[in-house]
This record gives C-alpha cells, sequence and structure tokens, in this order.
C-alpha cells in the first residue's frame, strides 16, 4: 500500500529523492513520496517520528528498531577516521613487538596474568605495582571530564566502542542490504530468498567480525602469534576460548543487535554527563532561533516570516539513536554530529546558510534568543581545573616511576612462637626475608644486622646459607625468601631495654652499593 | 461474582470481579506471561531435579535419583584425583633418603607444604599450631631435643611414638621417687635444690651440697653426673635452660614425685609412610633440627 494519502502533511511538501532508492512500503516510519514542488533537488522529506519524540514520550516504550540513513559530512569524515584508527589500534597492538631481552615476553602491550605483570611498551607493572594502573585511570576520567566540559559527549559520539563498533555494524548492514529505505522495505518484506541470504550474510560478517573482536582482545593476554598458532592448531588453553567466544557474543550482541539500547539503558554515561557539562559547552544543538517556525518549503517560496528548517526530517533519520535534536538535548544524544552533516546537505541544497545544527552552548543559544550575540566560554574554572589537574596528576606518576624500586625487600615476623627459648638461656627470634629482585638480570644481596641492641651482638643464622657469608644471589625477576634466626645469648638478654627491641636488617646489593633497610622487632621474655 | 467483565470506569481497566463493600473493586493486572511461564518451567525443572538427583529423604535411606549422583563420590574422586596428581612426588618421597629429600629442592618443598598440613592436622593439638609446645610438650622451635635431633631421630620419634604400646616405641620410665616412697621429702627438696644450682639457677648451697649425693645415686645414670643427660634413655638435659614441665621449684619437685612421663601416638598405625617422612622434614626444618 501507499502511505502518502494518510499522512497528515499536505501533498506538495513531499519531494522526489532522484539519487535515493524510490518508492514507499508504507507505515509509520516511511519516506520519500513523489509529489509537486520541490524545495530544492534532491531534498527528500521523511515521515519518521523519532523514537523518543518530544510530545510522545512514554516510559515503557517498546523498541523501535533504528535504521540510521546515510550521510555525508565533515562528522561523518571524522568518524570514519575516528573508527579506522581506533580499530586499527586495537586490531594491531597486540602484534607489536618489543624487545625486553631473553627472560621476558616481547610482546609490546601484554597482560601477563601468569606471571602477574602488565607490559606496556617500556613500562612493566608488578602485580604490588597495581597503583599505577590507578592513575592511568585518574587521567583518562580527567580526560573524559575535560573533552565533555568543552565539548560534550564527543566520547561517546567519536571514541566510544560501542559507537564504534555500532557503525562498524551499521556500515556492513547498509553494504549488504542496502540504505535505510532498502533496509525498512526488507524488514517489512515476506521472507524470500534474497532476504535470508542478505540477513544472514549481515549476520554472518557481523559474527566474524565479533570473532576478530574478541580474538583481538584475547591476545593481549597471552603472546599473540603464539596464541593465534594455538588456536589454529586446536591447542589454546581452554580458558582462550571461553574468553574468544565470551567477547565473540558480546560484541555480536551489543554492538550488533543492542546498538542505541546499551547507550539509553545499559551505559551510566549518560547519567553522569548532565554533571560533567554546563550552559557553557559545546553541544550539538538545533539553533531554534533561525529554525522556527518550521514547516516544508517550496522551491520559490519565500523565506520571509518562517524559519529555515524545512521539517525534511533528515536529522532523525540519520541519527544512529533515532532522535529529534530540534526536541533539544536529551539523554540518547550521543553527539556524534552527523544530523549536523545532513542537515547542512540540505541547507545548501535549499540555499540557506548552513549550521542550522552546530555545536553550540546553551547560553549562546539563549542569547540569540534574545537577539544578543555571546562569546564561547571555553575556559572556565571547571575546564581550567581539569586542565591543570591532568598534568599535576601525571606529573606524580612520572615522579612515582623514575623513583620505582627496581628491588622489594620485605621481612616478616614470626608471630607463632614470637620467640624460642633457647639451652643455653639464650632466646632465638625466626624472621622470613623476601627479596624480590625487578631487574632482569641475577644480583647478590649482603645480608646483615644493625643495632639497636646494645651492646648485643646477636647471632644471625640464615637457612640454606649456613657457613660462609650471609650473601643470597637472587636470580632476575624473581623472589627469594630466605628463613632467618636472631639468636642473643643468655648474658646479653638483661642489658636488652625491654621485651622488645628494634632491630634493622640491612640488605645491601653487592653490585651498585645500595642498601636497603627494613626495621623490626626482637622479642623475648618478660623480665 | 458475576460472569460479565467488569471494567473500571476511571482506569478502563477490568477488575476482577470481587466486590468489597458494596463497591470495592480490585483491577485486574496479571503477572506478564513470561513472568508465569518462567514459574512453570521453574515447577517442571524441580520435579526433574527430583528425578533426576538424591532428593527425598527416606526412613533409612533416601532416593537415589537416576543419574547414581553423589556429592560424597564426588569429592572422594576428587581427592582421589590429587593424591593422584601429586604421585611421582610421594612416590620420590616414599623411596628416597631423608637427607636426600632435604636437598633436593622440588622434593623439600613438597615435603614442607604437606608436613605443614599434616602437623596442623595430628600435631598441632598438642605441640600448637607453631609447634611451640605447651607445658609436658614439647616446644619443637628450639634447639634441645630428648630424644635426638636429626632427620633420622626425628622420624623414628614421629613414626613410633613415646611409651605407647608400639613394639619400637620410644620407652623409659622416671621412678616415681616421692609416690614410691624411694626417698623423702627432705630428700626430694635437697635433689632439687642441687638441679635447679645445676641448670644455673640459684638455690640454698646446703640443701644443694645435700642433694648432689642423692642425685649421684639416684639421678647420674640416667641424667649425667653434670645433669648433660642422654638421648639414648631419652633422659633430658638438666644442666640447661629448656624445662618441658616448667622450671618452678615446685614443678622439677612434682616431676621427681611422680616420674612424669607423657605419651606420644606412633604415628605410623595413622598415617602413611610418606606422610611420616614429610612431617620429620618439616619438623626438622623449625629451627632445632640438628
Amino acid at each position: 500500500m501507499s502511505g502518502s494519502g494518510k499522512r497528515p502533511v499536505a501533498p506538495e511538501a513531499y519531494i522526489i529523492d532522484p539519487v535515493g532508492p524510490q518508492g514507499s512500503v508504507g507505515g509509520k516510519g516511511q519516506a520519500a513520496t513523489a509529489s509537486a514542488g520541490d524545495a530544492a533537488p534532491g531534498v527528500v522529506r521523511h515521515d519518521v517520528e523519532a523514537v523518543n519524540a518530544k510530545d510522545n514520550r512514554e516510559l515503557y516504550a517498546a523498541r523501535v528498531k533504528v535504521h540510521p540513513k546515510r550521510v555525508r559530512g565533515t562528522f561523518r569524515n571524522l568518524k570514519w577516521a575516528m573508527m579506522i584508527v581506533a580499530l586499527g589500534i586495537y586490531y594491531l597492538l597486540p602484534w607489536l613487538r618489543w624487545d625486553r631481552g631473553p627472560s621476558l615476553p616481547d610482546q609490546a602491550f601484554l597482560m601477563d596474568f601468569a606471571n602477574q605483570r602488565l607490559f606496556f611498551g617500556p613500562l612493566e607493572i608488578w602485580a604490588q605495582e597495581f597503583y599505577y594502573v590507578t592513575g592511568i585511570l585518574v587521567v583518562s576520567a580527567l580526560g573524559l571530564f575535560l573533552v565533555t566540559a568543552l565539548a560534550g559527549r564527543v566520547w561517546c559520539g567519536y571514541a566510544c566502542p560501542q559507537t564504534v563498533w555500532t557503525d562498524l555494524f551499521v556500515s556492513v548492514e547498509r553494504f549488504i542490504q542496502g540504505d535505510r529505505n532498502a533496509r525498512l522495505r526488507l524488514e517489512k518484506a515476506p521472507w524470500t530468498f534474497d532476504k535470508a541470504w542478505k540477513i544472514s550474510v549481515t549476520h554472518a560478517i557481523w559474527l566474524l567480525i565479533s570473532l576478530a573482536t574478541g580474538g583481538a582482545l584475547v591476545f593481549y593476554f597471552r603472546d599473540a602469534p603464539t596464541l593465534a598458532g594455538e588456536f589454529v592448531s586446536g591447542t589454546a588453553p581452554y580458558i582462550a576460548y571461553v574468553f574468544l567466544g565470551v567477547f565473540t557474543l558480546s560484541t555480536y550482541l551489543l554492538g550488533g543487535l543492542a546498538r542505541e539500547q546499551v547507550c539509553i539503558y545499559m551505559c551510566p554515561w549518560p547519567r553522569i554527563q548532565g554533571a560533567m557539562f554546563d550552559d557553557h559547552s559545546l553541544l550539538v544543538s538545533y539553533r531554534a532561533y533561525r529554525g522556527e517556525p518550521r514547516g516544508p518549503h517550496k522551491k520559490g517560496d519565500t523565506w520571509e516570516g518562517r524559519g529555515d528548517c524545512i521539517d525534511c526530517k533528515q536529522c532523525v533519520v540519520v541519527c544512529p539513536m533515532g532522535i529529534d535534536i530540534r526536541d533539544g538535548p536529551q539523554l540518547e544524544c550521543i553527539q556524534c554530529a552527523l544530523c549536523i552533516d545532513a542537515c547542512n546537505e540540505i541547507m545548501t541544497k535549499v540555499g540557506r546558510p548552513a549550521n542550522l545544527i552546530a555545536y553550540d552552548t546553551v547560553h549562546r543559544l539563549e542569547s540569540k534568543g534574545r537577539g544578543e550575540e555571546a562569546k564561547l566560554h571555553l575556559v572556565r574554572p571547571r575546564t581550567l581545573l581539569y586542565m591543570v589537574l591532568i598534568p599535576i596528576v601525571l606529573a606524580l606518576m612520572t615522579y612515582g616511576w623514575l623513583n620505582r624500586s627496581e628491588l622489594d625487600v620485605s621481612v616478616l615476623r614470626d608471630r607463632n612462637p614470637l620467640f624460642v627459648k633457647l639451652s643455653d638461656g639464650g632466646v632465638r627470634n625466626g624472621y622470613t626475608i623476601k627479596i624480590l629482585n625487578k631487574r632482569h638480570e641475577t644480583r647478590r644481596f649482603a645480608i646483615s644486622l644493625e643495632g639497636p641492641l646494645e651492646g648485643v651482638t646477636p647471632a644471625m643464622e640464615i637457612i640454606g646459607l649456613e657457613g660462609g657469608e650471609p650473601v643470597a644471589e637472587v636470580v632476575p625477576d624473581n623472589l627469594r625468601a630466605l628463613r632467618v634466626f636472631i639468636s642473643v645469648p643468655r648474658e646479653a638478654l638483661a642489658r636488652l631495654q625491654d621485651d622488645t627491641s628494634a632491630i634493622t636488617f640491612v640488605v645491601r646489593d653487592l653490585g651498585d652499593g645500595n642498601e636497603t633497610r627494613r626495621e623490626t622487632t626482637f622479642r623475648s621474655p618478660t623480665r | 461474582m458475576s460472569d460479565r467483565k467488569h471494567v473500571d470506569e476511571v482506569t478502563g481497566i477490568e477488575t476482577t470481579g470481587h466486590v468489597w463493600d458494596d463497591d470495592l473493586r480490585e483491577l485486574n493486572k496479571p503477572l506478564p506471561k513470561w513472568w508465569v511461564y518462567v514459574l512453570y518451567a521453574s515447577i517442571l525443572w524441580s520435579i526433574g531435579y527430583w528425578i533426576v538427583y538424591p532428593a527425598w529423604p527416606l526412613a533409612t535411606d533416601y532416593t537415589r535419583g537416576i543419574w547414581g549422583y553423589s556429592q560424597r563420590q564426588v569429592v572422594a574422586d576428587q581427592v582421589a584425583a590429587a593424591k593422584a596428581a601429586q604421585g611421582d612426588l610421594r612416590k620420590a618421597i616414599g623411596e628416597a633418603e631423608l637427607s636426600a629429600i632435604k636437598s633436593d629442592q622440588r622434593l623439600l618443598n613438597f615435603a614442607m607444604a604437606g608436613g605443614n598440613a599434616a602437623f596442623g592436622d595430628n600435631c598441632a593439638p598438642c605441640h600448637g599450631r607453631g609447634a611451640q609446645g605447651f607445658k609436658g610438650y614439647p616446644n619443637l622451635n628450639d634447639d634441645d631435643w630428648i630424644w635426638g635431633g636429626t632427620l633420622d631421630e626425628i622420624h623414628a620419634t614421629i613414626a613410633h611414638g613415646i611409651r605407647n604400646s608400639d613394639e619400637n616405641s620410644r620407652q623409659n620410665a622416671m621412678p616415681r621417687f616421692g609416690l614410691d616412697q624411694i626417698l623423702t621429702r627432705e630428700e626430694i627438696n635437697d635433689v632439687t635444690s642441687h638441679v635447679i644450682a645445676l641448670s644455673g639457677g640459684t638455690a640454698d648451697a646446703a640443701s644443694a651440697g645435700r642433694g648432689e649425693t642423692i642425685y649421684a645415686d639416684q639421678c647420674a645414670s640416667c641424667h649425667g653426673e653434670k645433669g648433660e643427660g642422654s638421648r639414648e634413655l631419652g633422659a633430658p638435659r638438666l644442666n640447661d635452660a629448656i624445662w618441658l614441665y616448667g622450671d618452678a621449684r615446685e614443678d622439677i619437685v612434682q616431676s621427681i614425685v611422680t616420674g612424669r612421663g607423657g605419651v606420644m601416638p606412633a604415628w605410623n598405625t595413622r598415617l602413611d609412610d610418606v606422610t611420616v617422612k614429610q612431617l620429620a622434614i618439616y619438623v626438622h626444618s623449625l629451627g632445632g633440627g640438628e
């Protein structure tokens, strides 16, 4: 059936799209029928309602499937570029090599959980240094706050994995099934061979992309070439297959099937963002002061007494979230600016100035509405704070990193028993000294003891180093635990100040002479 | 109740048909269909569960299910599997000399871990979790060994125990000098003074002097003339600072009066050879091994 007769809008408002797919299959959400009178060549009017239209918002609305239309323009190109860069980095990163010497993995980016270490190029983070990751997260969060304060949810629109993969999946869909109108027709069409193969090929390609995505993620956790070989030969660890499956399925579900539902219902960021930007943040905005009153426009009609918006709804059909930006800022808007591209194309065709929809601030829009000009205020206390905090955190991290110790020494005192009385009347305490050598070479450490046991020379016995010097050799990237007994003879016990005396273990690196001190106590019976 | 469906005028929603107090009605808001079906599916699932798995207790038995599943069996299988996984290490420990185990890092680690676990299960009740001992139960961390502190001697003590019915058990008995009236109260008092003096403590010189003769007659044959003890006889050293039953005067008096003599089980009747070996290695490592 043809839906044109039932539409509430006057027929002369409909314009043929000479390049797009012709005809209509009717029903709500359909597009473009022929009619008399052109606004401009190539301008198509869509009969579509935003999924969350301002006048018709329901608390519990069933999902309306969104079929974004193709769009060309600056922001679309920017999105393509971002997609190529982001996916390129993601897929290729595990394959970069980094020579760390013979005993360590040579993968540039590796989360080596088996050996409890993270490798990020020259950085090497051991399990007990995981707080560096906190620093990275803090900087990332501040960066996100900064760009959000400056330009709204640009992260969501361009860089978020959900956006990137959804965009990729939609372009696959478009490549196989055609653009919006063709996809709508296909959705309504009865099941034929043509429909079946198009749908199955689309899903097959989605699954292949998901498999590559899940595969790439698994490669971050194990030597990529080895694991790839293991996958081919079927000898990869069981857990690798599990995670490959999990990541593949989640990419397919989230990017391919759930799409905008993830942003609206699953992601917390839309709800937090309200606190992250303000009246001076650049947001994708419809300039109502210029566009209203809106209405269809025929070529040759005057533009006097009306707005520039010809209500063609291009901005709605290109939106991957299926919303109408003209309804104002809303939670669903991911600020991808595709509506700006779409509207600019129309404005050019109808001969009106571009940027009816543009990145603008609420403050400027309000001023314009009152007929005033307002400046951009990108430097504000909020943005200044973020811009100051980021270098501070980075500086702290760099300082911490440069002063990072390549040696960890810990001393654990036996607690059960606290001390042992010896047959000669002396008292012995047991300790475990753990020496962690983070260098990639074998190091030798001399272990000695320092007062203040006044005038008392405790005897030190190190299990495993009996006889000879108390020198322990620790192999590269490894930890050595030593059992150490400290004994104070009976005649010296009386000279101890208290039943708890401070003593200090000194671990001296025989290579560079650096000394590491660890204070602990020596316990003896209460006298 | 009426057969006709009543619809609430205000909300336009059907009511349940129940009426209270002439005009109170309840809107009919049934559960979502999917929810109801999930409930039915859960019921069916539980019935299947009863059939498949052990479920119902009976008077003397229980329904065993058709899959023959048993949690006890699963645990038993897992324990057996874990034992099997340790098989080669356990075999190596079973065959190796104690000293060889100590010098092999791999066997040593396994023996230490196994010994630690077995110690916690079997020895800790008497000797303490840290092997620190209690009155009458020796501290295993110190450097004093009544029956000897080498690996083999410790192993023999653990395997056969002390003063029990095992034929290889460590056996000795100190006379009950007081209870059997071998010595008088005064004599016991004097010999106690001498023993305190032997270990470097302070005691009345006259009393200790009198006690020296009694000691030479009654005690020196086992504990040695200078109180140096005898490991062959299991007679503790008396000239050191370690006292199994306490170093207070009354503790020593009581030891002489009653003869003391604690009992330790023969662990080779309760634990397998490998575990006993692991225990010997572990106890030896505690700090007092010779």
